[in-house]
């Protein structure tokens, strides 16, 4: 079987058409949210300075970043209203069948096994896990952007309304905000643009970058090796034949690569921006 | 001439004269009737004696002492009423007029003859007797001070009906107008009245004391072909100082065509300071005109008389400044000594220039100090308010930078933190308004430190010390002072030992911009941060911070809050932070903002858990939340690391292998490269992915 696929060069298809979309939106909208905003959070360093003014002045700055929360929210309902139509359209309708499917996003007892068989497997005590697929660590960064729209999404809303909220709530309760927008803000893009580019892109056998998530697809061996539970399930249901799809042509790769190397580059460049202004600028 | 006899009889006369004539006179009827004064006084002497004129009771009591002290003291009351001579005591009344013409014969003539005398005359009720001028029982010599006829009384006895107000100017025909007030401000006045010289001309001087006429009379002193005659009366050989107006001969041939005295010097106007003195400038300029003109040293002596001609001293004789001449020696200058004393007429700018740093220098002999000539320049020196003038305001920066511009005479000897002063005030707003706008309103250098006083700033008593900052800058932004001097900064003055802003330490002295302008709204910040270091710290970890900290001016900023000269303390009602006005002043950028929203701490640090536990406990509880996420994730990838490196070197060695299998098959099928997709399928090479 596995000869046929290969001759017949069709990849498999780990992300939907929406989900491509929604990833690429977020890459926008997150870097734009976090450069517009760390211009504030290090105002002392020429850099933000500078960035500030190139980006059109503070108050274009804040234009963006409130666009780029909008954005973001937008992607986040989408994102919500598209796992009820799975839910209705592949669980039947029963939330506790998606929430409890091997596909499912949610941590399982599965995911603490994994993860206790990834730390043995790291220090050579036990073979690699057969992960499935999703990993621990996948599920994490999900939950993470969960937790940070919540998190930094409230607060931003109290910045940016800050008239309305103070109509019921103490005016302090603003300088609270801010501390926790500002820190759950750097804590997310220090998270992203680092452990998450790691774990996905920067980790040597992926080196320097892994396309799944812009082109969906992905070689049928390298799947088989990095989600072998999934692959083995797809197997034995004969469901994988509907899962392959044709290579996207090398045009359209291009393209996605420039754009996942600019984020990329961006990303990087902003780490070690705050780790000047961390470290070295710090006042 | 009539006049010239008037003029005579202004002096005062003796007394005894005329005592010898009435007692000839009188010495007849002494033996018949024995009217002694003390007869008439037996009744006239009593205060409350009264009789009865015209209907009227009035008072016919005579002082006896006053009488007896009166230059007629030695008279018998008979000599002068006369009408009663040989009469019986008590008389009838009323008694005839007094006949002052019995002995003053020709004082009466001249009197009748007077304007004075002919409105008498006619009956004009008006018209002065006598009496008016000279008193009744009381006559006083002119000569004695007391009299009212005396040189220092004569203005106020003719003032009596010749002032403004009085009946006599009202209802008659007087030409002149002021007459009193004009005098008493001219230089005969000046000299009678302040200076008490008796020998200054009064009214009598001039209009005679008995024969007074209109001066279209030809026969009045003051008439136009007498006038000369009557001034130089007192002005003997005024001729010789008025060559520059009238050669010198007409005084002597053409008298007659000469202009009138009072054509120049108007008449109880006269002025000293209308005309020049003394020299004339041609006879100076006989000489100085001489381009070539040298002093025994070197010095130019040349005079361009045109440069003088159009300057502020225009109309100021030489010797006015070139005193100590002598019009008497040949050459008339070689009496003077010394330079010219502007003081001698600018006697207050003299007296401030002198306490200046400018004068000091002058008095210890420095050779870099500037004097008068040096900013105002010599015979051509102009108003401060002609535009050629080097003291006009908008050539003041150039003049002064003549000696402070870097590197010069004055700015070299300074030593304090002011440089570049020419420079930064150019382009400063002050620079900027005067220099390039031209608004000659414009501070410029002597308004602040003053023209004529400039003096250190360490100076207590200098325009630009500390102290005085607030009251120089307010000359001109009055309000602004106003306001500070309500402010905290002006308030805590004396109340405690930390030194208090003043305009300039915001502001700054020679740099200063517009207050709107970014730069300077940016600053400000930094500027309380002097002094209100921590406060000013913690605003920057604040969104306005932060904010004015990339370099924006639309987020609020100390003054913004706090008020910017009105600033006072938050707990101060007049604060614009405090209770009732915290609301308003959040409102102005934030329209609908209520009280709780002025809760928002603008100043709030996450650093201190007494004051702001809420903010220490969120700031901290997410640094952990941090440190914690990237520690887990961080020691996951490095656990992580070894294994993916072997994994990369395992893909590279299948890869390889599988490449080895493929040319393998390709040589023993001879077939084209074929299978390649497939190759890219399968190997999961990174590189070939996608």
């Amino acid at each position: 079987m596995e000869g046929g696929v290969k001759s017949r060069g069709l990849q498999f298809q780990r992300f939907t058409r929406l989900d491509r979309t929604l990833h690429a939106l977020m890459i926008v909208s997150f870097i734009s949210l976090a450069l517009t905003g760390m211009t504030l959070k290090f105002s002392y360093t020429g850099w933000a300075a500078f960035l500030s003014r190139a980006l059109g002045g503070f108050e274009s700055a804040g234009f963006i970043h409130r666009a780029s929360a909008t954005l973001m929210f937008g992607i986040f309902v989408t994102h919500l209203f598209e796992l009820n139509r799975k839910r209705k359209r592949e669980y039947g309708g029963s939330f506790l069948k998606m929430i409890l499917s091997p596909d499912s996003m949610l941590f399982g007892k599965r995911d603490l096994h994994e993860f206790v068989g990834s730390l043995k497997w790291f220090v050579g005590a036990g073979p690699r896990p057969r992960y499935g697929r999703w990993t621990y660590w996948e599920k994490f960064d999900y939950f993470a952007v969960f937790w940070g729209i919540f998190v930094i999404g409230s607060t931003g809303l109290m910045l940016w309304f800050p008239v309305f909220f103070t109509r019921f709530l103490p005016g302090w309760l603003i300088n609270v905000a801010t501390i926790i927008h500002s820190d759950e803000a750097l804590l997310a893009t220090g998270f992203i643009f680092t452990v998450h580019f790691f774990n996905t892109h920067l980790r040597p056998e992926k080196f320097p970058m892994d396309t799944v998530v812009f082109t969906g697809r992905m070689p049928v061996a390298e799947f088989k090796r990095d989600k072998p539970a999934e692959y083995e399930a797809l197997v034995a249901a004969g469901r994988l034949e509907e899962k392959l799809v044709e290579p996207y042509p090398p045009v359209v790769i291009r393209t996605i690569r420039a754009f996942a190397w600019t984020a990329l580059a961006i990303g990087t460049l902003m780490v070690l921006w705050i780790v000047y202004a961390m470290v070295f600028a710090y006042r | 001439m009539l006049w010239d006899s008037a003029r005579t009889l202004v002096k005062p006369r003796l007394a005894a004269p005329w005592i010898v004539a009435a007692a000839l006179t009188l010495a007849p009827g002494r033996s018949a009737l024995a009217q002694q004064n003390a007869d008439c006084l037996g009744c006239h002497g009593e205060k409350d004696f009264t009789g009865e004129r015209h209907g009227r009771s009035v008072s016919l009591y005579v002082p006896e002492k006053t009488f007896a002290s009166s230059i007629h003291g030695g008279l018998q009351c008979v000599n002068c009423h006369a009408d009663l001579e040989g009469k019986e005591l008590p008389h009838e009344a009323p008694l005839g007029k007094v006949d002052c013409g019995t002995c003053h014969e020709a004082e009466a003539k001249q009197h009748a003859a007077s304007l004075h005398g002919k409105a008498m005359k006619r009956g004009d009720s008006l018209a002065p007797t006598c009496a008016s001028c000279h008193g009744v029982h009381d006559i006083r010599a002119a000569k004695d001070p007391a009299s009212p006829v005396s040189p220092l009384k004569v203005p106020f006895t003719c003032g009596k009906c010749h002032q403004e107000g009085t009946t006599v100017m009202q209802q008659r025909n007087v030409h002149q107008d002021h007459i009193l007030e004009n005098y008493s401000e001219s230089i005969h006045g000046e000299g009678l009245l302040r200076k008490g010289l008796v020998v200054s001309a009064n009214c009598a001087s001039c209009h005679t004391a008995h024969n007074i006429l209109p001066h279209t009379d030809p026969a009045s002193s003051i008439a136009r072909g007498n006038i000369a005659r009557t001034c130089t009366t007192c002005h003997a050989r005024i001729e010789d100082v008025h060559r520059k107006i009238i050669k010198g001969e007409l005084w002597e041939k053409e008298a007659h065509v000469l202009p009138a005295c009072i054509d120049c010097h108007q008449p109880h106007r006269v002025r000293k300071v209308f005309y020049t003195q003394g020299m004339a400038d041609a006879d100076c300029l006989k000489c100085h005109d001489n381009a070539a003109l040298k002093a025994g040293d070197g010095r130019s002596m040349a005079v361009d008389a045109k440069e003088l001609q159009h300057s502020r001293h225009a109309k100021v004789a030489c010797s006015q400044c070139h005193s100590g001449v002598n019009v008497s020696r040949r050459r008339p200058c070689e009496t003077v000594t010394t330079t010219v004393d502007c003081g001698s007429c600018h006697t207050e700018i003299a007296q401030q220039y002198a306490r200046s740093r400018h004068g000091k220098l002058l008095l210890d002999g420095d050779p870099n100090a500037p004097s008068c000539k040096e900013c105002h320049g010599t015979h051509g020196t102009l108003g401060r308010l002609q535009g050629s003038s080097p003291t006009f305001a908008t050539n003041v920066p150039r003049l002064c930078a003549r000696c402070h511009r870097e590197g010069e005479k004055a700015a070299v000897r300074y030593k304090g933190p002011q440089h570049g002063i020419i420079e930064a005030y150019t382009e400063s707003i002050h620079g900027k308004g005067l220099l390039k706008s031209g608004l000659t309103v414009t501070a410029t250098c002597t308004s602040c430190h003053t023209a004529h006083g400039v003096l250190p700033r360490t100076d207590p008593a200098s325009s630009v010390n500390r102290r005085n900052v607030p009251e120089t800058c307010g000359r001109c932004h009055h309000g602004i002072q106003e306001e500070f001097e309500k402010s905290v900064h002006h308030e805590m003055l004396g109340k405690t030992d930390k030194e208090l802003p003043v305009c300039n330490d915001c502001h700054s002295a020679h740099t200063i911009r517009r207050a709107d302008a970014d730069g300077f709204k940016l600053d400000i910040m930094q500027k309380c941060g002097r002094c209100h270091g921590e406060i000013a710290k913690t605003f920057f970890d604040t969104y306005h911070g932060k904010v004015s900290q990339l370099g924006y001016t639309k987020t609020a900023k100390c003054y913004d809050c706090h008020g910017a000269h009105d600033i006072h303390k938050v707990s101060d009602p007049r604060s614009h932070l405090a209770r009732e006005n915290v609301v308003a002043t959040c409102q102005k950028c934030h329209p609908g903002a209520t009280r709780r929203f002025a809760g928002y701490l603008s100043h709030a640090t996450h650093h201190d858990p007494q004051k702001y536990p809420w903010l220490f406990w969120t700031f901290w509880g997410m640094t952990s939340l941090l440190i914690g996420t990237f520690v887990i994730g961080g020691a996951h990838t490095l656990l992580w690391l070894p294994r993916a490196f072997q994994m990369r070197r395992e893909l590279k060695a299948a890869k390889e292998a599988e490449e080895r299998a493929l040319e393998e098959q390709e040589q023993s099928q001879e077939q084209p490269r074929s299978a390649d997709p497939a190759t890219g399928g399968g190997a999961g090479d990174p590189e070939d992915r996608g």
